[in-house]
């Protein structure tokens, strides 16, 4: 009896060590913000399979890249899974912060095919249109607009802009056209309070205005590079398209915005918007879901459409992640089963529905996906018409230059648009000079 | 007779290590207190500024791990030194420096002075006064961004109560020309009680005899405050100035959380663009010699000033 009870529990040991042999406490990093909290949720399925723990580490945006940047330029080894943001791929791959997953997803059967092209593009490859692959594609997003609808469609207000522009007070196909719905709604009294036009990105310390400013400069005729010669900036960063929309992004930030809006990105622009204060918002199509939940404008009281056209193009700025394993980690085969598994499709369904933003083809060319949510459809025409930033191993120091000359000349009024992107010319060939890429 | 505690430490020493104490002498039993302290100092701080001067002479960036680093000599001193850029957050770091020491020398001392005379209830406002320099910088900025906020904030409806001016009008920390004064008025609030008790304490210990004898001398209360206050509390009050100088040079959490350097550069304090410059473009040698330079700087102002204080004190 005695022996039969030792071998009984020395099996049951037995097992409990094979168990956590093989379960490893995974840690995931990412920015704290509220897709994050559903990705917890959904985590919690690939806990309950593989027998593996998930820890979360989410730094909050303004802070996301310095606390991240630092861990991988430190070769630490808090996280074994990074959603980093797209502009870090370059750096990352070159630097050997993320492990390379070409032969992970041929092994896997996982293709590149199945997925956005420009999520693929901007969040997994380096270097760009070549098949070297350092991410999953996490999360698309993209920079687009929500609007006051209810006020839209109050007939006074509709009678008095037909009168003033000679159309419908409508969702606007230009930049021009944005401006002035900004404009017409800019001091006007709403029910009682004053109310202002838009909130746009203007935020100095990390990417805000960057990330918002992009969205006129694209528009208006603004490029990186020469497209036939890599690295020749003279005459596309500072052409006169994009010198007219930097003036646009000013005159927009001058006459429609807020007071006290110099410093606002992703979080200011959510307040002013939920609060009532600005009938137009630009901010990335996370915050779609949570607008649509709000109690006070949710529920068919905001509309949401892409970033209008400008005169020279029609582009928004890219935003979302990639999902990527950290070569620092010990426990890389966890995470590449954790990766294995968030690839599938009916997790990448899930993690739509939960509040993610799957770029999987098979979820987001769903019949019914366009008419899933009253923004599934902007989220679509969004996601056509990306654009990113720079994802080089420098992105930072050309981040920075950039947040620098745009704010000087937007925020702080200080020069003339075309000395800024003159300015910023000269920034981006030093950094190039420096990198030896000039 | 109970032992004292010496003598119980002393016999409980085992007989070798005791044999061995015994030979060592005043000098090495010294050395052997205060080594751990030493090696501490050499560790945490020495080593870091030998190995910062050393790296301020090469293109070293941390992000770069793969890549050669390469000796360059001067070039970083070079680069900063002609960069009008920097030089305009040394002009940013100047006007804080200078208007907030000015302010909260002049405010800090007015108040002390008050406390000093003993009112009702002085104990009380003393209390309330030294309440906003125990707050964290970080909460101190957050909330004078709330009261700076062009249409709820208490400041700007306080500016447009006197002035009659829209509130909305103005944006304290959105404006170029009242942005350096945001900052200037929000350390002001917070560490003009810091110089307060500084003085409080140079006023407290100025000997009542000595007002006295002024008083016997027929010294008019205008004439005891220029040839007694004042000199007495000047050690106290350069004190002061020297600790708020230090701070206000290294300022960094406040002014990132009010204004995060802008509009522009407006208020780009040196200590936010050295942090840029180290950890967010990563140029790891070109933010040594950076670092280089505003430590000479600050030793070298530093050394100068305690040089006149201590001449003060021995007047």
């Amino acid at each position: 009896m005695n022996i039969n009870r030792m071998y009984c529990a020395a099996a049951a040991l037995a097992c409990v060590g094979a168990t956590s042999a093989h379960a490893d406490e995974l840690t995931l990093c990412w920015a704290a913000w509220d897709p994050a909290n559903a990705l917890v949720e959904l985590s919690k399925e690939f806990e309950a399979q593989s027998g593996h723990k998930m820890r979360f580490e989410f730094v909050p945006w303004p802070n996301f890249a310095d606390r991240m940047l630092n861990e991988l330029n430190s070769g630490g080894q808090l996280c074994d899974l990074m959603i980093g943001d797209s502009q870090w791929i370059g750096g990352s791959a070159e630097n050997g912060h993320y492990v390379k997953l070409n032969d992970f997803f041929d092994k896997e059967g996982i293709s590149m095919d199945d997925f956005i092209p420009a999520t693929v593009t901007g969040y997994s490859e380096w270097p760009k249109n070549t098949p070297n692959y350092w991410a999953l594609p996490a999360f698309g997003d993209v920079v687009g607009w929500t609007y006051r609808k209810d006020w839209f469609e109050r007939p006074d207000l509709q009678a008095e802009f037909q009168t003033k522009h000679g159309r419908a007070l409508d969702v606007p196909k230009t930049l021009e056209e944005l401006k002035d719905i900004a404009q017409f709604f800019q001091g006007r009294d709403i029910d009682g309070t004053t109310v202002y036009g838009a909130a746009i990105y203007t935020e100095r310390g990390s990417e805000g205005i960057t990330m918002g400013v992009t969205n006129a400069l694209y528009n208006f005729g603004f490029e990186y590079e020469n497209p036939d010669k890599p690295y020749d900036l003279e005459g596309f960063v500072n052409s006169e398209g994009a010198v007219a929309g930097l003036e646009f992004y000013k005159a927009l930030y001058d006459c429609c915005t807020p007071p006290g809006s110099s410093n606002w990105y992703m979080g200011e622009d959510i307040d002013a918007y939920k609060s009532g204060q600005v009938a137009l918002q630009m901010n990335f199509a996370f915050i779609w879901p949570g607008v649509e939940a709000d109690p006070k404008v949710g529920g068919g009281k905001s509309g949401y459409f892409p970033n209008p056209a400008g005169p020279g193009g029609h582009f928004a700025q890219l935003g979302g992640q990639g999902i990527s394993v950290v070569s620092y980690s010990s426990k890389q085969d966890a995470a590449l089963a954790y990766i294995k598994w968030f690839a599938q499709p009916e997790i990448q369904a899930r993690w739509t529905a939960m509040g993610g933003a799957s770029a999987l083809r098979s979820v987001v060319e769903d019949p019914g996906f366009a008419s899933s949510h009253p923004y599934a459809q902007a989220f679509l025409d969004s996601m056509a018409i990306v654009k990113d930033f720079w994802a080089e191993p420098s992105y930072a120091e050309l981040l920075l230059a950039m947040q620098a000359r745009v704010h000087n000349y937007v925020i702080a009024g200080s020069g003339t648009a075309k000395e800024a992107l003159d300015g910023l010319v000269k920034d981006w060939v030093e950094i190039f000079e420096d990198e030896g890429k000039l | 007779m109970a032992q004292s505690p010496i003598t119980r430490a002393a016999q409980a020493t085992p007989e070798p290590l005791a044999r061995r104490i015994r030979g060592l002498s005043d000098r090495a039993i010294a050395w052997i207190f205060i080594a751990p302290s030493i090696f501490l100092l050499l560790a945490v701080n020495i080593f870091p500024l030998i190995w910062t001067i050393r790296l301020s002479f090469t293109d070293y960036r941390v992000n770069r791990p793969n890549r050669d680093i390469e000796w360059v000599g001067l070039q970083n001193y070079r680069r900063i030194l002609t960069d009008s850029d920097i030089w305009q957050t040394m002009q940013a770091t100047a006007h804080f420096l200078i208007w907030t020491i000015v302010l909260q020398v002049l405010i800090g001392f007015a108040l002390a002075w008050l406390i000093n005379s003993k009112f009702r209830s002085s104990n009380f406002w003393t209390t309330i006064i030294v309440l906003p320099m125990m707050l964290s910088p970080a909460v101190v900025g957050n909330f004078w961004t709330f009261l700076y906020q062009p249409q709820i904030g208490l400041f700007n409806h306080a500016i447009a109560f006197v002035t009659g001016a829209d509130p909305a009008s103005f944006s304290m920390i959105g404006d170029v020309a009242l942005a350096p004064w945001a900052i200037v008025i929000a350390d002001t609030w917070m560490w003009t009680p810091f110089v307060m008790l500084i003085c409080l304490a140079g006023l407290r210990s100025i000997p009542e005899s000595i007002y006295e004898a002024a008083e016997c001398d027929r010294a008019s209360k205008w004439r005891q405050f220029w040839t007694l206050t004042v000199p007495m509390v000047l050690p106290f009050l350069m004190l002061a100035v020297l600790f708020r100088g230090i701070e206000n040079f290294k300022m960094f959490d406040l002014v990132v959380q009010l204004t995060g350097g802008g509009p522009g550069n407006t208020t780009e304090l040196t200590s936010i663009n050295l942090k840029r410059e180290a950890f967010e473009k990563w140029r790891t040698g070109y933010a040594s010699a950076y670092a280089v330079i505003l430590f000479v700087t600050v030793f070298g102002l530093a050394s100068i000033y305690v040089k006149a204080l201590n001449r003060v004190k021995d007047r």
